[in-house]
């Protein structure tokens, strides 16, 4: 009973003061915050940014010449002096190699993602919001790419075009334009019926200002989210075809490459051998706990 | 003012449909959702077009705009708002008619906001696409929109994204985006149902009072006779893709003389007796791939008889009161 006169007593504006604080907070203010909180997110994001830093600076950070070969070095055990990596079965630093190799695998792994997302999206856009015919083929030439596994596909791809780094990312594009032109249509399709859609329109929007505005604003960000998960996926398929010999050729430092002229030391040195695998595995998961982190903090309505 | 248009037309109709007929067709079947629904609207005049679930009146709402799917329905007639052919209007023409002279609210007000942009952001688009003036400007009328439609605290709910409102407020703001452009005509489809009672009183008494003070004409699409009846000047009740009867409102209520205007009348809670029993109308709405080609209301009319299979004529018992029935001549 005694709280009554105090609420009754207490003026508006404090109340609306109050309510600004919990409130209005901008969007990107709203996302950083809720990435705050979220420990696995900063953890992995601050990983995949010393990966990356490392890669393109790995001028300035790396000890040795990474394609400095020494027969007497061949396959030292982590640890040895200067070697603090190991070196592999030409005795070339590791350490050095696995920081240079960062370069190659994160570019071979991205760059498809970033053009895919580029053509795929623009796909995905003009089938969902055209519908009708323009629909029916766009998305039937998506439905043929997708009757492949990826691997196969990107293997047959980068076989038929020859070995080399170019070749390799224009396979894996041809690989990732399909399931990013697919969840941009399903998205644009759901997105284009809502109510506001219609409500533009009531209000006098244009076609072009309604994609622009509404459907473009809420149809990137899933998208965007759903290609960040694929870089994972990216970076191992890139690998793969190192490792097969039709991404990089040696002597360049990749990952996947290493793990292939290793292959033959993991009787005689495992710990070394293993060591481009890591580099795969914790790239690739670092970026998909990253995107799922991304996707929680950046949905407004949860 | 911004539209010539109207100068100097205040007593001619600022609506007048004729014959309006819509159409949907896809692969499997054809439905007749508006069968040649004439009607005209004074200036500052609210009707109400009162139905049930699937009569047609939300998309007599839509055909007004032409916001129909362009591919699916096929649209005849003639629709003139201000003077102006709507059904002859290129997109262009459309798009600066819808939002300027003619403003829409919807019935759920939270999907009618694109989640991603703030309240404000959404207004003030519109005011500047159609006014052409600056951000600053736009933004003093948004401000000022919010505190016409009583949404308290007013520049914060700029800010804010429409998930951070209640429903009734976000419908106060759509009220206030489709009033941005000051238009003549404002169209309500259904805008208080998916509110509760308490909110929904105060909608409309919004609605009203906006009305009255801004000389706006409406057209108020429900389903609920009690809503009707606090609003309308008119009321047409649509029955299978038709006007069955139209007329004042008070007229309606005392008189009403179309079978399933009673029905729809017995067939509401008016403050009647504790334990009288509702009556309900029997069977259920026509299907409207295939009407009959008489009267639509026929199959469920207890005064049904041989003369219904033919079309009903359109009765005038007064000049403003109009009843679609066989037994009204």
């Amino acid at each position: 009973m005694t709280t009554a006169p105090a609420l009754d007593g207490k003026p508006r504006a404090a109340v609306d003061a109050a309510q600004v604080a919990v409130r209005s907070r901008g969007y990107w203010a709203t996302v950083a915050l809720r990435v705050r909180d979220d420990k696995v997110t900063i953890v992995c994001g601050i990983v995949l940014l010393l990966i990356i830093l490392s890669a393109v600076f790995a001028d300035l950070i790396a000890l040795a010449d990474p394609y400095k070969a020494s027969m007497l070095k061949r396959l030292k055990p982590i640890g040895t002096p200067g070697y603090p990596l190991g070196a592999d079965e030409m005795g070339r630093d590791m350490l050095t190699r696995l920081i240079y190799g960062g370069r190659l695998s994160l570019f071979m792994g991205i760059s498809p993602i970033v053009i895919a997302f580029a053509i795929g999206g623009s796909l995905g856009l003009v089938a969902g919001f055209l519908g009708g015919r323009v629909n029916m083929l766009i998305m039937r030439v998506m439905d043929i790419f997708y009757a492949f596994p990826s691997v196969l596909l990107a293997v047959a791809i980068s076989g038929a075009l020859g070995a080399g780094i170019g070749n390799a990312i224009v396979s894996l594009t041809l690989v990732f334009i399909p399931p990013i032109t697919r969840v941009t249509e399903s998205v644009t399709t759901a997105v284009r019926s809502l109510d506001y859609v219609e409500a533009a329109r009531a209000s006098g929007a244009g076609s072009l200002t309604i994609i622009r505005v509404h459907i473009l604003s809420n149809v990137l960000g899933p998208v965007f989210i759903y290609a960040t998960s694929l870089i994972s996926v990216s970076i191992i398929l890139a690998s793969g075809l190192s490792f097969l010999g039709l991404g990089t050729e040696p002597p360049e430092p990749e990952w996947g490459l290493m793990l292939n002229t290793l292959r033959q030391s993991i009787y005689v040195n495992p710990w070394v051998a293993a060591l481009p695998g890591a580099m795969i595995f914790f790239t690739s998961l670092t970026f998909n706990l990253l995107s799922d982190g991304l996707r929680s903090a950046m949905d407004v309505r949860l | 003012m911004h539209n010539p248009a109207h100068a100097g037309t205040a007593r001619s109709p600022l609506v007048r449909a004729e014959d309006v007929t819509v159409r949907f067709e896809s692969r499997d079947a054809t439905v007749q959702a508006v069968n040649s629904v004439s009607f005209t609207l004074d200036p500052g005049e609210v009707l109400c077009i009162l139905g049930e679930s699937g009569s047609g009146k939300s998309v007599t709402l839509r055909a007004l705009m032409r916001l129909l799917p362009p591919r699916r329905s096929f649209l005849t007639g003639r629709i003139e708002i201000g003077g102006r052919d709507v059904l002859a209007m290129s997109e262009r023409a459309l798009a600066d008619l819808r939002g300027t002279e003619v403003g829409m609210i919807f019935q759920e007000p939270m999907v009618a906001f694109d989640p991603v942009y703030s309240v404000g952001r959404q207004i003030t688009e519109t005011i500047v696409r159609h006014e052409g003036v600056g951000r600053p400007e736009a933004t003093r009328r948004a401000l000022d929109l919010l505190e016409r439609v009583r949404i308290p605290s007013p520049a914060r709910r700029l800010r804010a994204y429409p998930h951070e409102l209640s429903g009734g407020m976000r419908q106060r703001a759509m009220i206030a985006l489709a009033l941005s452009c000051r238009p003549s005509l404002l169209l309500a489809d259904e805008p208080t149902t998916a509110l509760d009672a308490t909110v929904q009183i105060q909608i409309l008494l919004l609605l009203r009072e906006l009305q009255r003070e801004l000389g706006m004409a409406v057209i108020f699409v429900t389903h609920d006779v009690g809503v009707a009846v606090e609003i309308a000047d008119r009321i047409a009740v649509m029955y299978g893709g038709r006007f069955v009867e139209t007329g004042p409102v008070g007229q309606i209520m005392r008189d009403p003389r179309h079978p399933y205007t009673r029905g729809l009348l017995t067939s509401t809670v008016h403050g009647s007796l504790r334990g009288t029993l509702l009556e309900a109308i029997p069977g259920s709405p026509p299907d409207m791939t295939r009407l009959p080609p008489g009267c639509a209301f026929a199959p469920r009319c207890r005064y049904a008889e041989p003369r219904c299979e033919a079309p009903p004529p359109a009765v005038d018992l007064s000049p403003r009161h109009m009843v679609r029935c066989v037994r009204a001549a």
